[in-house]
């Protein structure tokens, strides 16, 4: 069964059409991998189903839900949460006080209870931190937990992004680059937590990476896009043998007869 | 240096970190519950007045404090919200209603109409924001002229006293007593405000703050977190600009003026951004600047027979005096005071380079 199905969607921005046309779906407990060359357009796919742009035709639907009848904060209340690909953490928050904010989607109180911190306002404060702490416990982040963003290294800020969108139980995450930046073994910790969130946690996941050795071990079906535009969907390794895929990465092997493509 | 070893989630979430904590702000609790003591002994309360009036600066700092250092979102206006609360204060006091509920009330319809008044500035961000508030507080001295009927125009207006059950509370006749109201407001605000940040509405001002993009894909409803940030703010400054009323006993059209505004920005700085106890440095550095230099100055006079009348002596220190925090100090007094505390707890091995990472300014000051 199919958890997210985008449809024909379009984007333009003015004369350049960023996704142009492209259907796809994601299917619940699947880990779907998109990748492409730069401007390829994975990343407003991304920005697309988080609401922040509005498509220009075509459909996304999430659960059973008409994303494109909701706002950008109304989206992680159906379940999906997701991450950046350039970081964006609260700088001058404690990893833990991250985390929590992913918990927002989970508030039952409203600004009154918690200005005078009623007794309902500290019950599911703990019950928060409960659920925080099992991401801690998850992703090895005890170390850091009371620690300041601002002052942490990039691969663990990478990784307390995916905690908080974890922290947020999703049912769908959503992935920009988690391996960007990060080191073999940091790469590979990323792979077996991605392996983990899938299996244990049941968690459908979508990702934009350019690391195919994280593709190919991590992801079920892999979607390769160029320029908007759709070229092939399958298996890792179906997708790299793609003619159109190597095409776009490594051109068609004719020299260039106008020679105005140089230029 | 000391380790905290936490057992269970009260020991994040309880309001001090450890007993010892605990006992020191008890012990200041119990030192500004003595102070009007020593006052009552030596039989001056001039000074007593002037600390009352830390006090009332620090509770409207603490409401531009959630607004500029927490949510993120700088304001040059809100003397206008002090302006509100204290004619509103003024107006439902002389219908007849008691103290007891004209002042919450003041200070929570100045928070509603602020938010009002906000809402169409709130998509702004920045400088933006800054100038359009800017623009608010100017405005505020010709509103209240225009208001006659209820602010008393240019002439001013007498402000009632404070009545709690039949017990009379002048600003003159009973600074001891008027010390207390103060503090009680002060100390329920400090609390309210320590609620706020250990609970999901502080954290989504802080997450505003810090990424607004991330904040919204968390599923945070930005006009509305913005719109509750602005109303508590105004609501704290609205209740401040009633108490700063009975303070000053009379109040014109000049009273809150863009200078208030001004000096309220720059207290929070000089105190520090996003630390509530930057609200009462900064108080206290904006109290005591006035007084040091009236003292510096009959000191000179009496000594050295030296005269100093500069007019305009007040603002260019303090203009001086933010400047060498900017350059030098940009977290503020209660920065440096955490870096102090720091190079004793970790003595000797305080390295230079602890905070700079930290240096990184709030969102709030860059121009976006």
């Amino acid at each position: 069964m199919s958890l997210l199905e985008i449809d024909n969607v379009t984007l333009r921005f003015g004369g350049l059409v960023a996704v142009d046309n492209v259907s796809l779906k994601v299917n619940e407990g699947e880990v779907f991998a998109l990748v492409g060359p730069n401007g390829a357009g994975k990343s407003t796919i991304f920005n697309l189903i988080s609401r922040f742009y509005d498509p220009a035709g075509g459909s996304i639907k999430f659960d059973g839900h008409d994303l494109l009848k909701n706002t950008a904060d109304e989206v992680p209340s159906f379940g999906i949460a997701r991450t950046f690909q350039n970081i964006e953490l609260f700088e001058q928050a404690t990893v833990l006080q991250n985390l929590l904010v992913g918990r927002h989607r989970h508030r039952k109180t409203g600004m009154l209870s918690n200005i005078v911190f009623s007794p309902k306002a500290y019950r599911e404060e703990l019950r928060h931190r409960a659920a925080v702490e099992e991401v801690i416990d998850f992703l090895n982040l005890q170390a850091y937990r009371d620690k300041y963003i601002g002052g942490l290294p990039y691969g663990v800020r990478k990784v307390v992004e995916l905690g908080r969108a974890l922290a947020s139980e999703p049912k769908l995450l959503l992935l920009d680059e988690p391996a960007s930046g990060l080191s073999v073994e940091e790469t590979q910790d990323m792979a077996f937590w991605i392996e983990d969130i899938q299996t244990q946690m049941g968690i459908s996941v979508m990702m934009v990476e350019h690391d195919m050795g994280l593709v190919s071990a991590v992801s079920n079906r892999v979607m390769a896009l160029s320029d908007g535009k759709e070229l092939a969907t399958g298996t890792a390794s179906e997708v790299q043998s793609h003619p159109a895929v190597i095409e776009a990465y490594l051109g068609t092997g004719e020299i260039s007869k106008t020679g105005t493509s140089r230029a | 240096m000391r380790f905290v070893f936490k057992t269970s989630y009260d020991a994040d979430i309880q309001l001090f970190k450890h007993r010892a904590q605990a006992v020191w702000y008890a012990l200041l609790l119990l030192l500004v519950l003595a102070t009007p003591l020593y006052f009552f002994v030596i039989g001056d309360a001039y000074l007593l007045g002037e600390i009352t009036g830390v006090l009332i600066l620090a509770i409207a700092g603490m409401g531009l404090m959630l607004l500029t250092g927490h949510t993120g979102l700088p304001s040059l206006g809100h003397a206008t919200f002090m302006a509100l609360g204290c004619y509103l204060n003024i107006n439902l006091l002389g219908a007849g209603v008691p103290w007891l509920i004209a002042f919450p009330l003041s200070g929570l319809i100045a928070g509603v109409l602020g938010t009002m008044i906000a809402l169409p500035v709130l998509r702004l961000h920045g400088v933006y924001l800054a100038l359009a508030t800017l623009a608010m507080s100017m405005l505020t001295s010709d509103f209240v002229v225009i208001a006659e009927p209820w602010t008393g125009g240019i002439a001013g207006a007498a402000v009632p006293d404070i009545n709690i059950f039949g017990a009379e509370i002048n600003r003159y006749a009973n600074p001891y007593k008027f010390y207390y109201v103060v503090l009680f407001v002060a100390i329920l605000l400090v609390w309210f405000y320590r609620n706020l940040l250990r609970t999901p509405t502080g954290r989504s001002f802080t997450a505003i703050r810090d990424s607004e993009i991330s904040a919204r894909a968390m599923g945070i409803n930005l006009t509305r977190t913005k719109a509750m940030s602005f109303f508590l703010s105004a609501t704290a400054a609205g209740l401040a600009g009633a108490l700063f009323g009975h303070s000053a006993g009379y109040v014109t059209n000049e009273t809150f003026d863009l200078v208030m505004s001004i000096t309220l920005l720059l207290m929070i700085v000089i105190g520090g951004l996003g630390f509530i106890h930057g609200a009462f440095f900064g108080a206290i550095v904006v109290g005591i600047i006035p007084v040091a230099i009236a003292n510096g100055r009959s000191f000179l006079a009496t000594t050295f027979d030296v005269n100093i009348n500069v007019p305009g002596l007040e603002s260019a220190l303090f203009a001086f005096i933010l400047v060498c925090f900017i350059l030098f100090e940009p977290m503020g007094l209660y920065g440096r005071w955490l870096k102090i505390r720091t190079y004793f707890e970790l003595f000797p091995f305080y390295r230079k380079d602890m905070f700079k990472r930290q240096k990184s300014y709030l969102k709030t000051d860059r121009v976006q």
